[in-house]
């Protein structure tokens, strides 16, 4: 392993790190709601009496900060080496899989390990490891 | 006022997901890849927004009440399954083939990137298969079957 020291962005890194914990302080402390992407994305798929309102500004607000990123004339960083067949298997697998595990990066990776869940620990826990695996199935196995 | 505090957490969201690099997929899978050149830039994501998440759920879970009025709708599980574990196993092979998870994908969709659209389509029929299974076969049988 070496640190690849070209891409390492501490400071940028920690920061936008702050700002996520902010907002999902702000969710749960202003509307009473945890900030999981997929959970509030799958209450949309279902839809409740009462409960899209909410999830709709929240979406509304994430689509609005490439905007406001614009304005600012900050474009938006991004490498994708995946090819379209790779991104619709990778997509089907983080729909069924957030779903089944109710919760992705955000509801466990943050929200979870914020308020120490056994549960959320569990599952960063194997979704960071078969990250790591299928990184390494594909960059140095294949 | 509710849908406004909303809207704002979620465009704070989406700004630190940009501003720390998770909507990079190429930084994403740069963390993930250990045996490789390591970018540990995503440590510091996690630290920076479980530092900040730590203090408000604890200031939540003392709350009945949602500084707007409204119930706090918290987690009450506490036990590990194996849906929970191979759910989890199944998205971190999405994430780690894409680069991406739910919400830099919803970003970069935004954005105007055509892969995180292809992406975001396949993620939310996903959910779909889900919600369907859900209602089709594991709700079915669990109404049957004895107790």
């Amino acid at each position: 392993m070496t640190i690849d020291w070209s891409h390492f962005t501490p400071w940028a890194s920690l920061g936008g790190g702050i700002l996520i914990g902010v907002a999902a302080a702000m969710l749960l402390l202003l509307n009473g709601r945890v900030a999981g992407i997929s959970g509030i994305l799958g209450g949309l798929l279902a839809p409740r009496r009462g409960q899209t309102g909410w999830r709709v500004a929240f979406v509304a607000g994430l689509f609005a900060a490439p905007l406001v990123m614009l304005l600012l004339g900050q474009a938006v960083a991004r490498r994708i080496d995946a090819d379209f067949g790779v991104l619709a298997i990778a997509g089907l697998a983080v729909g069924i899989g957030t779903s089944y595990g109710s919760g992705c990066t955000s509801g466990h990776g943050v929200c979870g390990l914020s308020r120490l869940s056994p549960r959320s620990l569990a599952a960063t826990a194997a979704f960071m490891l078969a990250g790591m695996a299928t990184v390494f199935v594909v960059r140095h196995a294949l | 006022m509710k849908a406004l505090a909303a809207f704002l957490a979620g465009l704070v969201f989406g700004l630190g997901l940009i501003v720390s690099g998770m909507t990079d997929p190429g930084k994403v899978i740069g963390f993930l890849d250990f045996a490789g050149d390591w970018d540990p830039s995503l440590a510091f994501v996690m630290a920076g927004a479980i530092l900040v998440g730590f203090f408000a759920f604890m200031i939540a879970h003392r709350r009945t009440r949602s500084f707007l009025g409204g119930a706090m709708h918290l987690p009450h599980r506490s036990d590990v399954d194996h849906r929970l574990v191979g759910g989890s196993l199944v998205f971190g092979i999405g994430w780690g083939l894409a680069g991406f998870c739910p919400g830099p994908a919803l970003v970069s969709f935004a954005a105007g990137e055509e892969k995180a659209a292809i992406f975001v389509a396949a993620m939310l029929i996903g959910m779909l298969v889900y919600a369907a299974a859900e209602r089709f076969i594991h709700e079915p049988r669990r109404r049957t079957s004895p107790r």
